[in-house]
């Protein structure tokens, strides 16, 4: 590697531009540490900016974080992210109903309110539901955010830290030298480096791969629509019907759901995210079930996101076994509302190698050390041609 | 090794169309009704769609044209509608007698083919609506000819009734015979601009005048015989302002060489004739390569000379590969050369390599340059609430300072500090980005009206050529439709009994300081 070369270097170097990724560096950066982002396309193009917005997962241990730092987003990063607290979930069956009964346990659990609602009581909330209502539950907790306005606000915040950010620009490999990652390798060139972090969504498992280390990760592709603006509800952040999503601040209905189509290892870049899926056309016939009073509403767009997923669905933050001083990040197609968090806890693991404010042992890679080869055809994540013609030869 | 299956993913599904046609043709324009015909002449089963007569609810949102509420009532009478058309295009009744199964009020809002993502539907597919609900039909090659949109220029009050584009004018006042609107004043000096000024004096409108940024009119030949015909031709001028409170009553003129000038002349439609995009929509879509080409109208799909796209089994004809002057020749004679393309791919069937278009190397490219005429002269009378896009209300300060919406927060120094400008100097500039952030294109009117002034005022602050930014995205459905004409009502019991809200994995959602069964794979299967 050339000295220019190694000058363009960073001591933490933060593969993928998503939003686990962005989270790490600006939180790195808040620490004083230089930073250099890259990644093969623009900040947040697949799902870190292309999902529902959603910030309440309160089976995570990193909830509680996270539910510190939505409020002072917009304040901390300088920019807007259209954070809005509270969540709603409402059930049009009683199988809906019992389902959502785990999660006013675990909100209810660590201390988040969380009460159950009558017809009446949604339809107070959620004016624009119907005489289907089976019933709902309030949290007082959670909420919801604009994923494209939050990844551009953690992009341009890390670049006024003086963190640098290389999109266009796609990572081939690593260099490696005594057990330790000393550049990482692109196609504009390499980037000399202390640490590294690998938090590329679905190209994850392909890069982990190069450094030795095997991070089981299947990715998929998933659907979403939105309606033109409605009035506004007394709360956005509305999920149920088997559906997930938000009411925008502009007032348009945005909604994904339902069958999710897995892709080859390492993604297909773009490509997969080209045509239209008609899953969207389920997707509507749900929200309009939903939002009965909405089933006027025009569908204007719809569209797709990767994402990718860890065998058990759980995210992997972690030190990577085999090298000294690379550390992944993937979040395991939750990641969006937990991001302020999950930025805060990888940025610690790679500075002081745990997490200060929450017990990250069930991210741990080591979960999946007795994983055979061929985990993925054992699942069935794979492929609709592939899985199809097995199914039609057993 | 034992192989599991995973119901709640797309494996196990497949899109079964309600129909399936062998050619399908999209759009009724000369170039389809060319295609179509040829078509049959040649033996082939064809379907001809066209999504005219319109649900006046989508004329009312701007689409697929710039209506500007200058349709009259009786575009509510959908029947009336459709023998106006039938009766003011003989070649729809030439398809009709050649055996092709015609059908008006039917448009089309995706295409799907099996590729990563959507592998599962298995087939190539048309997703079809008549406005009450939505169905998909098969084909097994299909042609578009899907036409042209007007390209929108701002000025003040042209969010005002009454402003229109010319082929929304052309649309009403040829095909529907329901143009509202007595005295017009037409902005740009074309052959469109001309052709469409004699046609309104014909069906007995009054034209007061033609408003050309450039300074000699464009079709003056024509400019000529209509001013001898009273017609008041204004070159080197641009409308400053629509007047009107409720809907256009005027049109305020300045010369553009001379700001303190202001005529005002009385009208009740201005209509937009300053330059047409191809309507591309459906072949971006498809997945089509699209490339820039300026003498052509803009971004249009990349074809051979049979109208061939890097689409297996996708041709175009028409407006929407290349826009072309009337009379209709060219578009007919590209009708007639996808056809037969058509028809020979089809006898050599779906498996036979498919040689795609390969585009030349050209050098970098701005807009037309009539556009980028246009897009100056807006700029030389926009005011800070004109709103360049429409539908979200952003205007050209908005744009260029990459501002959020007014209803979130835009006062944070660090927000302030950021402009299209710093964007650029950040990465390749992108359409889709700015779009994100501004919200412009975001709206009911899916971006028709705003799409091309945002990229020439994308190139124009960031000096970047026009042909150098990514095209900007298109999405389906690219006709807004109501959830409940868009939904899926006879959904596939694959579907249903296995929905789930996200990928259906248990120990995603079970609280993570629960105690979890350590991963049995067996179980899984």
């Amino acid at each position: 590697m050339s000295d220019v070369a190694a000058s363009k270097g960073a001591s933490i170097v933060v593969v993928g531009a998503g939003v686990t990724g962005l989270s790490t560096a600006w939180w790195l950066a808040r620490s004083g540490v230089d930073v250099l982002v890259i990644d093969k396309g623009v900040v947040g193009w697949e799902a870190s900016g292309r999902n529902g917005g959603g910030c309440t997962h309160h089976q995570s241990p990193l909830f509680a974080e996270e539910q510190r730092l939505w409020p002072m987003m917009d304040e901390l990063l300088g920019y807007p992210t259209e954070f809005q607290p509270r969540r709603l979930r409402i059930a049009l069956t009683d199988e809906q109903l019992e389902t959502m009964k785990r999660g006013v346990d675990s909100a209810r659990a660590q201390g988040f309110p969380a009460e159950w609602l009558d017809r009446a009581q949604v339809r107070e909330m959620a004016p624009l539901t119907g005489d289907n209502v089976v019933g709902g539950a309030y949290f007082a907790c959670g909420g919801h955010a604009n994923p494209q306005r939050t990844v551009q606000a953690f992009a341009w915040a890390v670049r006024d830290l003086g963190g640098r950010i290389l999109q266009n620009v796609a990572v081939t490999g690593f260099t490696l030298a005594g057990g330790k990652v000393k550049a990482v390798e692109t196609d504009t060139g390499n980037y000399a480096c202390e640490q590294v972090v690998v938090a590329a969504g679905p190209q994850t498992g392909v890069l982990s791969a190069i450094l030795g280390a095997e991070v089981p990760v299947a990715p998929a592709r998933a659907e979403m629509i939105v309606t033109e603006p409605l009035p506004l509800m007394p709360m956005g952040g509305i999920d149920g019907n088997g559906l997930y999503g938000r009411q925008t601040l502009r007032g348009n209905l945005a909604y994904g759901g339902g069958p999710h189509e897995w892709l080859p290892a390492g993604g297909t870049g773009s490509e997969a995210l080209k045509s239209s899926s008609p899953i969207a056309r389920n997707i509507a016939k749900r929200l309009a079930e939903l939002f009965p009073k909405a089933a006027h509403a025009r569908v204007i767009r719809t569209w797709a996101g990767i994402v990718e997923n860890t065998p058990d669905g759980r995210p992997v933050i972690d030190r990577l076994p085999g090298v000294d001083n690379a550390t992944v990040a993937t979040m395991s197609s939750v990641g969006f509302g937990l991001s302020p968090a999950s930025g805060r806890a990888t940025a610690e693991i790679v500075t002081e190698g745990r997490c200060s404010f929450a017990d990250l042992s069930t991210f741990r890679l080591s979960r999946f050390g007795n994983l055979a080869p061929g985990w993925r055809e054992r699942k069935g994540w794979l492929p609709p041609e592939s899985a199809t013609a097995h199914v039609h030869a057993a | 090794m034992s192989r599991g299956f995973d119901p709640v993913s797309t494996n196990g599904k497949r899109l079964t169309p309600r129909e399936r046609v062998q050619l399908l043709v999209v759009g009724a324009g000369p170039a389809g009704c060319a295609a179509a015909l040829e078509a049959a002449r040649l033996g082939l089963e064809v379907a001809l769609v066209d999504e005219h007569p319109l649900d006046p609810a989508l004329m009312g949102l701007e689409v697929p044209f710039h209506f500007g509420g200058r349709m009259t009532g009786a575009v509510r009478n959908r029947n009336s509608m459709t023998e106006a058309i039938l009766a003011n295009d003989p070649a729809l009744g030439e398809a009709f007698e050649a055996g092709v199964d015609v059908r008006l009020g039917v448009a089309v809002w995706s295409l799907v083919a099996p590729r990563p993502g959507v592998a599962w539907v298995g087939r190539r597919a048309a997703a079809l609506t008549d406005g009450a609900e939505s169905w998909f039909c098969g084909f097994d090659a299909a042609i578009l000819a899907t036409g042209r949109r007007d390209v929108g220029v701002a000025f003040p009050g042209w969010n005002l009734p009454g402003v229109m584009g010319a082929t929304a004018a052309h649309h009403l006042l040829r095909r529907y015979d329901a143009l509202e609107g007595r005295t017009f004043v037409i902005l740009g000096s074309g052959a469109e601009a001309t052709a469409l000024a004699e046609a309104l004096r014909s069906a007995g409108r009054r034209v007061a005048a033609i408003v050309e940024a450039a300074r000699e009119a464009i079709d003056s030949a024509g400019c000529a015989r209509l001013a001898a015909s009273g017609v008041e031709i204004l070159a080197g001028a641009m409308i400053r302002r629509a007047l009107g409170r409720d809907g256009v009553e005027g049109a305020s003129i300045v010369r553009l060489d001379h700001a303190q000038s202001e005529t005002t002349i009385a009208c009740d439609t201005i209509v937009l004739a300053t330059g047409a995009a191809p309507a591309i929509e459906l072949f971006d879509i498809a997945g089509a390569a699209i490339v820039f080409r300026s003498e052509s109208g803009g971004h249009v799909p990349l074809v051979d000379g049979d109208g061939r796209t890097t689409e297996p089994m996708l041709f175009g004809a028409g407006d929407c590969i290349g826009i072309k002057a009337d009379p209709p020749d060219a578009a007919v004679a590209e009708g007639v050369r996808a056809a037969r393309a058509a028809a020979t791919a089809l006898a050599a069937g779906p498996d036979a390599d498919w040689t795609k278009p390969v585009a030349e190397t050209r050098p970098a490219e701005q807009a037309p340059s009539s556009r980028l005429l246009w897009a100056r002269a807006a700029r030389s009378v926009a005011e800070a609430d004109t709103h360049v896009c429409q539908c979200e209300e952003v205007s050209l300060d908005d744009l260029l300072g990459v501002k959020p919406p007014r209803y979130l927060r835009r006062d944070q120094p660090t927000q302030r500090a950021r402009d299209l400008v710093s964007l650029a100097k950040e990465g390749r500039i992108n359409q889709d980005q700015v779009k994100r952030l501004t919200r412009a294109g975001m709206g009911p009117c899916q971006g028709r009206r705003c799409r091309e002034q945002v990229g020439a005022a994308l190139a124009e602050a960031t000096g970047v050529a026009l042909s150098a930014i990514p095209l900007p995205s298109y999405r389906a459905p690219v006709r807004p439709l109501p959830l409940a004409a868009f939904a899926d009502e006879s959904e596939q019991p694959a579907i249903a009994e296995h929905w789930d809200t996200w990928f259906g994995i248990e120990s995603q959602w079970i609280p993570f300081w629960e105690p979890l069964p350590p991963i049995d794979e067996d179980r899984l299967q």
